[in-house]
């Protein structure tokens, strides 16, 4: 006891002692800055995770969560979907015999038509897609095979087409345009829907090829190309077509605002899907009057320009006709992960509270004695 | 140079112990020897450059690029880098190119200034003036091109520019004094000794006169042995051959003190000399995080290998099918077909690896880089580490290993200026058990002590007063100290009595200076010693004259010394002064047991204690004393031995006057810092070049040993009684015994109110348990010794060589348990073992800065290691460890996804994210969150780490960079990747999720992944921060704000330079959709939610020291937090 009081007084001695002799300009100038940052000290929230603190986020992400979700659900519930399967494979399948004796420089186009029924109406707009299986627009070798540039316009692209677009970059020594795999892979049944009225006619229903495409996409992303001339064939002189297309880009349409780069079907084909299971907007059925539904209960025929092989890779086409709400088509998965992630955040809240009952309380009078 | 690098290794390997392998012959002055006598063969030495750098300008591209891609980092960038410029990979080869161009540039650029530095010291040093004698006159040269060989003229105060042959002094008796305070630490005077047949050239005419040659061995970097061999040609004559030792060698660093000038020849030069060889090579360090990060990232390279390999593999078994090979939409081109296939599943392999490769991140290195180089700032600005008196801070030579400093486990400290003040001062005296305290300000006053003993007899009698002159009469008198005058001009006695400037005392002994400078405080002034008379000025300024008889000098077997004097009565006194072990038996009368209590008091207080005693003698025992000395001294055999038996006749029979006490003093809070640092667990050395009984008595004072710490001694007084095995052996059952019941105990938490062991070993001792054994058990002797080691709290080495010193570090570091070793000093003489040890820490002392300059980390005082370890130390190792798990745990949620996907593109390496996103994920979306929580991070206050040192425990033993924790981390980011694959999966899952009924992409699905991302480990990293100054909210914040601007403006506008538009509207049009924005809400919350949840239920059930007291400083302060809060407001106003 003795010993370390003496060394205390000692050391308080010292202190006060080395204070005293500094203190010239000289040597204050190399002093550091007693700023808060370089002392690091400086002013700071220094929240930390406990069981208490974390209780009630756990509590409001579950009360937020499953309200959100179960109202997801429900939205996802009440949106009408129905699928149409064409490819074609089964014998039993209208479209068997066009999905067998297929080739590419078909002069007469095979049709086959699909009926279905509908149980219950359509309201709102309805959206007609195609959808594809096993198609891989996603592979790297076909999700580059493009030239951005060729498509925004540039006539130098259009002659010259970038190196990506091999081996669908020339044919017969001309540039194709659009070059690619994408363009020249460019998805050409065509679909149009017959509403069977009860009385026996046959009433085509009207689909609409504008707006299937992203704004930007239409306005600003594809071009044509502009050239002394007007007229969309002159400026495409030079160029080939794709080689599995029937008809050259500038003859895709009759509307020179849907031709062209600018085609909306095109324009549509070219944003590659995410996965190998994949459906594109075709057409949107516009709700014509407030009173009666887009597409009445009742049954219709889809009538099929069957062009497009899937065959060879397993894969399948179908028909898709869908309502859209705020949230899109339907996807029960949102408001399921929602409820689920909810309930879970709850239970994790109830244990929590135990937890912190139990233990917090031990562990901080454990600190008290300790 | 690398010559002399080759030369200096075998040298150093082939001179064995004693032989000389190889000598070398030096021409005094260049001159050759008369014809005849032996041939003249100029010898080629090198000059006497220093050289400290590393690289030269020729050598500096290839050299510093070969060393920077010797790291598996770089190198293995270097391969991606080249992957992609030869082969078609998903990435383009800017990606990795451009990061590995700026660090390896940042990196050379920092080396490169770093070695500029460098050589800006080494030509300091080279070019300071050094005076030489060329043809008897003295020629001013530059230190670096002195040759062996060349007769150097040194004057008073001047360092030793190499190693030297004394060859004559400005003193008649061919003397000089020599401090090498910065080789051995010893800051005493040592005499060496010219040559006697040369001590007569004096002058610079004299020597040019002077033929002689010096053969030596070649350099060996023990300090103390040398031998050698001068010869000295005469005109005619044979010959004079005379032996050489070390007494005759002048070390380079050395300094002349006291002596006007000597002369001396150059034997070593440059990288030769002692000093030069007793550097270790500058070797780069590594820390144990740096480890644990390669270890890190080699089993993330097997991750990316195993992953690209199985992508292949797949790849071609999904192939088999031609079809999905080549679908006729997609189809290859003739050049691709007809590659081998074995030559294309290379390719893709490779690819793959592309693909994968920003799992390992070149900015990781990049910012570890950066947060070592910034973060050591904060070192350098501390303000607590700034001392006053030298007008200097902490500074940093190497902020690779700043985390390092929270690793630590076993400190090598040097005593001499270290701990140590390293002056000697006079605390107070006891006569008869009265204590005398003298008093600085109020000059000779007697102040009684307060203390008990005194108390008996408070008022001495005149027969007390009579033995209180005597004592300080007799401790004026035995020392063998000079009194050093300066320009005397009008004597000495006014300059001594006007104090410092003009005189001061010198003597081989600090104690004795200490001792007579307190007797003048106390009124008894020594003034000097002439024509063989003492003379002492006493309290009432009278002169008394002693005439000086003779002197019984110290060593250090009988440890006393006495003098015989003859008083101006006539009367004969001889007083003896020495340690109280061999002055108590020799006495016959005298207050015997309050002198022994009041020696053991101080010895206990660390204090360096001597006793004092006389007798009278009669003109007969005077002569007879002279006569045994005499004969003594004229023995031809056995002469020590006789003297030995003369002393000890002569010195008994005393009267016990009283004894003294005196400190070197501590360094300010030098006990207080080791008592911490043992609460961190850390394990304290203390390595010093001084003899045991001083450095034990700083141990006790330094409270390294205490009162109740059992002291083991293994020194050469104990294995000469007992072999060295018995000693061992004896010393590991007495330390086991205790160990066994310890382990028994170690449960209850009070292992620390065990006996505890301090262990003493010399250097001599040292040599011979590290000496392997003849009969092949090497590591015998070693691995008990180490076991000894490990179970004793402390450990005093005294007598230790500067490579000793070097040598027990380098035992302890590579001991089976590998710890972390930190040394500190502050002499040359301490070098070798700062740069042996893990962390070398300098100590801007008095012995010049060559410690400081060679060490990893340099601070001003001793104090100052405690708040380098605990608050720096510790922060590093939490900001670095959190720096590098995060780091990999980000890069396995950004890669993972890409993986994943492959399974979906027909593994085709689509990337899953935009270019632009690959590139700048890891530069800058989350770069500097991680950057700025690596700087600033605390998770607990800094004051708290300082009172609490046991939380530095928590950290111990690379805690935070465990296996286990890294493979939490790892699947953390494997868990967190799966939830944002396939939440986006399930999202995009032949459905639409736009209100327009438009599809989206594989771009937006990719972003919408990268969103999640981006968002989930920045708010990881929020979670994890626990101190949230504005800068962190700025950053963080900041950082998301950043990716999201960026992301707009990225695909806001048609970037002409691109040959592609694939992001064009992409983010935008994700972000219109409600469901995206719910499903990125959803993702975040999932991914953050299991490290949450295991975050609170381990704080609550098994908390850490660390999270305990976070958790109870939160209770305490409940009410101040809101002041925080106002404060931080308020602060972030003025920012």
């Amino acid at each position: 006891v003795m010993a370390s009081g003496y060394s205390a007084k000692e050391e308080d001695g010292h202190h006060s002692g080395a204070l005293g002799p500094a203190g010239g300009a000289a040597v204050r100038s190399r002093k550091p800055d007693n700023t808060a940052f370089k002392q690091q000290r400086l002013p700071a929230w220094q929240p930390i995770l406990t069981a208490g603190t974390v209780l009630p986020a756990f509590f409001i992400i579950g009360l937020l969560f499953i309200p959100i979700g179960i109202g997801l659900y429900v939205t996802s519930n009440n949106i009408r979907e129905l699928q149409i399967d064409y490819t074609g494979t089964e014998s039993s399948s209208p479209c068997f015999a066009c999905s067998q004796n297929y080739s590419w420089n078909m002069t007469t186009p095979c049709v086959c038509s699909v009926s279905f029924s509908l149980d219950q109406p359509f309201e709102s707009n309805v959206f007609m897609y195609y959808g594809l299986s096993n198609f891989y627009q996603n592979h790297r070798r076909y999700v580059k095979s493009r030239d951005d540039s060729q498509l925004n316009g540039n006539l130098n692209s259009l002659k010259e087409p970038s190196k990506e677009c091999e081996p669908y970059r020339t044919n017969d020594g001309k540039p194709i345009a659009p070059c690619g795999a994408i363009a020249n892979s460019l998805f050409n049944d065509t679909l149009a829907l017959y509403y069977n009225d009860p009385n026996g006619t046959e009433t085509q229903i009207q689909l609409v090829k504008r707006g299937i495409a992203w704004w930007t996409d239409k306005h600003v992303k594809f071009r044509n190309p502009v050239g002394d001339d007007s007229n969309l064939t002159a400026i495409f002189q030079g160029t080939a077509k794709p080689v599995n297309w029937q008809k050259p880009v500038y003859e895709l349409d009759s509307d020179p605002e849907n031709n062209g780069f600018i085609n909306e079907d095109l324009i549509v084909w070219m944003r590659t899907a995410a996965l190998p299971t994949f459906r594109k907007l075709y057409r949107i059925i516009e709700k014509n009057s407030s009173t009666s539904p887009t597409l009445p209960r009742g049954n219709y025929t889809l009538k099929i320009t069957y062009n497009y092989p899937v065959r060879s890779f397993e894969g399948r086409k179908r028909m898709i006709l869908s309502t859209i709400s705020w949230m899109g088509g339907k996807n029960p998965f949102l408001g399921i992960a929602y409820i689920t992630v909810g309930s879970i955040c709850f239970f994790l809240g109830v244990v929590l509270l135990i937890i912190h009952h139990k233990y917090g309380s031990r562990s901080s009078s454990a600190d008290l004695t300790h | 140079m690398d010559f002399n690098a080759i030369r200096n290794l075998i040298s150093r390997y082939c001179t064995g112990e004693e032989n000389w392998v190889d000598s070398r012959t030096v021409y005094i002055g260049h001159r050759e020897p008369p014809p005849g006598t032996e041939a003249y063969i100029p010898q080629r030495f090198p000059d006497n450059r220093i050289v400290s750098s590393k690289y030269t300008f020729w050598n500096f591209v290839p050299k510093n690029l070969f060393e920077q891609f010797r790291r598996i980092a770089n190198f293995y960038f270097l391969i991606i880098f080249l992957v992609q410029l030869i082969i078609d990979t998903p990435t383009s080869p800017i990606t990795s190119g451009l990061p590995l161009f700026f660090v390896i540039t940042v990196t050379a650029i920092k080396q490169g200034y770093e070695d500029w530095l460098r050589h800006k010291a080494d030509n300091a040093v080279n070019q300071c003036p050094v005076h030489i004698i060329q043809h008897g006159k003295v020629v001013r040269k530059q230190s670096h091109k002195l040759r062996v060989g060349d007769i150097v003229l040194v004057k008073e105060d001047e360092t030793f520019p190499c190693d030297l042959i004394l060859l004559s002094t400005s003193r008649d008796d061919g003397t000089c004094f020599v401090t090498t305070a910065s080789l051995d630490g010893e800051s005493s005077h040592k005499t060496y000794y010219a040559v006697q047949d040369t001590k007569s050239f004096n002058t610079e005419q004299e020597l040019d006169t002077l033929r002689a040659t010096i053969e030596c061995e070649q350099p060996q970097p023990d300090l103390y042995k040398f031998v050698g061999r001068i010869n000295i040609y005469q005109e005619r004559d044979e010959p004079i051959a005379r032996p050489l030792g070390s007494e005759n060698v002048l070390l380079r660093g050395a300094t002349l003190k006291n002596t006007e000038y000597v002369y001396a020849v150059a034997i070593y030069t440059g990288m030769e000399t002692k000093m030069a060889l007793n550097y270790q090579s500058k070797s780069q360090k590594r820390s144990a995080v740096e480890k644990s990060m390669n270890a890190f990232l080699i089993v993330y390279l097997c991750i990316l290998l195993s992953k690209a390999l199985i992508n292949t593999v797949l790849k071609y078994v999904w192939q088999a099918n031609p079809n999905r090979d080549e679908p006729w939409y997609n189809e290859k081109t003739e050049s691709e077909r007809q590659r081998h296939v074995l030559i294309r599943a290379f390719t893709d392999f490779l690819a793959f690896m592309v693909l994968f490769n920003y799992i390992i991140p070149v900015s990781m290195y990049v910012t570890v880089e950066m947060q070592k180089f910034l973060g050591s700032y904060f070192i350098t600005w501390d303000e607590e580490m700034f001392d006053d008196e030298i007008g200097e801070g902490a500074l940093v030579n190497t902020s690779d290993l700043n985390e390092e400093l929270g690793q630590v486990e076993y400190i090598f400290t040097d005593k001499t200026g270290t701990l140590t003040e390293n002056n000697m001062e006079f605390i107070e005296c006891c006569v008869d058990g009265h204590v005398y305290v003298p008093h600085a300000i109020c000059n000779g006053q007697i102040l009684p002590g307060a203390l008990g003993i005194d108390m008996i007899d408070s008022s001495p009698g005149p027969d007390g007063k009579e033995h209180e002159e005597l004592f300080f009469r007799a401790l004026c008198l035995c020392h063998t100290v000079q009194v050093k005058e300066e320009e005397t001009v009008d004597g000495i006695k006014r300059g001594i009595h006007q104090g410092k400037g003009t005189s001061f005392y010198i003597s081989s002994s600090p104690d004795e200076v200490a001792l007579v400078e307190g007797m003048k405080r106390l009124g008894f002034t020594y003034l000097r010693l002439k024509d063989n008379h003492m003379e002492i000025l006493n309290r009432e300024d009278e002169i008394e004259r002693f005439e000086l008889l003779e002197v019984l000098n110290f060593d250090s077997v009988r440890r006393r010394m006495s003098v015989i004097v003859r008083s101006g009565t006539g009367e004969l006194y001889l007083f003896c002064k020495g340690a109280d072990s061999s002055i108590f038996p020799r006495v016959i009368s005298g207050k015997v047991e309050q002198v022994r209590a009041r020696v053991e008091h101080n010895a206990v207080e660390g204090l360096r204690t001597l006793c004092v005693a006389y007798k009278l003698l009669t003109f007969e025992e005077y002569q007879d004393i002279c006569q045994l000395l005499e004969t003594a001294k004229l023995a031809l055999q056995e002469r020590d031995k006789k003297l030995a038996e003369a002393y000890d006749a002569i010195e008994r029979d005393f009267i016990l006057l009283g004894a003294t006490a005196v400190e070197d003093r501590l360094q300010d809070k030098a006990a207080d810092t080791i008592e911490s640092l043992h609460k961190a667990g850390m394990k304290v050395w203390v390595l010093t070049g001084d003899k045991m009984e001083t450095a034990a008595a700083t141990c006790y004072a330094s409270k390294l040993f205490r009162r109740s710490t059992q002291i083991l001694e293994l020194t050469t007084k104990r294995t000469e009684e007992q072999n060295l095995h018995d000693v061992l052996f004896d010393l590991s059952r007495t330390v086991l015994r205790q160990h066994g019941s310890l382990t028994r105990d170690t449960f209850s938490g009070l292992s620390n109110e065990f006996q505890d062991y301090g262990l003493i070993i010399d250097g001599a001792t040292l040599t011979a348990v590290m000496k392997p054994d003849q009969d092949g058990s090497t590591g015998n002797y070693k691995e008990i010794f180490l076991e000894i080691c490990r179970n004793c709290s402390a450990v005093l080495c005294c007598r230790m060589a500067p490579l000793q010193k070097a040598q027990i570090v380098k035992l302890i570091k590579f001991s089976k348990e590998h710890p972390i070793t930190l040394a500190i000093g502050d002499g040359a003489n301490d070098v070798s073992m700062i740069l042996e040890a893990h962390v070398g820490i300098g100590i801007m002392g008095k012995e010049g800065r060559q410690a400081a300059r060679n060490s990893d980390y340099a601070i001003p005082k001793f104090k100052h290691l405690k708040k380098m370890l605990l608050v720096h130390g510790h922060y590093y190792y939490i900001r670095i460890a959190e720096l590098v798990q995060y780091f990999f745990y980000k890069n396995v949620c950004f890669i993972f996804p890409q993986f994943l996907y492959q399974f979906f593109c027909g593994f085709s390496q689509q990337p899953l994210y935009d270019t632009a996103y690959l590139t700048l994920y890891n530069i800058s979306f989350t770069s500097l969150p991680i950057l700025l929580y690596s700087l600033i991070e605390q998770h607990i206050n800094m004051d708290i780490l300082k009172r609490d040192p046991s939380l530095y425990r928590d950290i111990a033993k690379n805690s935070l960079l465990r296996w286990r924790i890294f493979i939490y981390w790892t699947f953390l980011g494997v868990f967190d990747a799966v939830v944002f694959f396939f939440g986006a999966y399930f999202l995009f899952d032949n459905t639409t999720f736009t209100s327009n009924g438009q599809m989206f992409g594989n771009w937006t699905f990719g972003t919408l992944v990268f969103t999640v991302l981006v968002f989930t480990v920045t708010l990881k990293l929020a979670l994890d921060t626990h101190y949230w100054t504005w800068i962190n909210h700025f950053v963080i914040w900041g950082s998301l704000l950043f990716y999201v601007v960026f992301s707009l403006l990225w695909g806001g506008i048609i970037w002409p330079f691109l040959n592609y538009q694939r992001m064009y509207y992409v983010f935008m049009q994700m972000l219109s959709s409600g469901p995206a924005w719910l499903c990125i809400i959803l993702l975040i919350t999932v991914s953050l939610l299991p490290d949450v949840v295991k975050k609170v239920m381990c704080r609550a059930l098994w908390p850490t020291t660390t999270e305990r007291i976070q958790t109870k400083r939160k209770c305490l302060n409940v009410e101040q937090s809101t002041i925080f809060m106002l404060s931080q407001t308020s602060s972030s106003i003025s920012f």
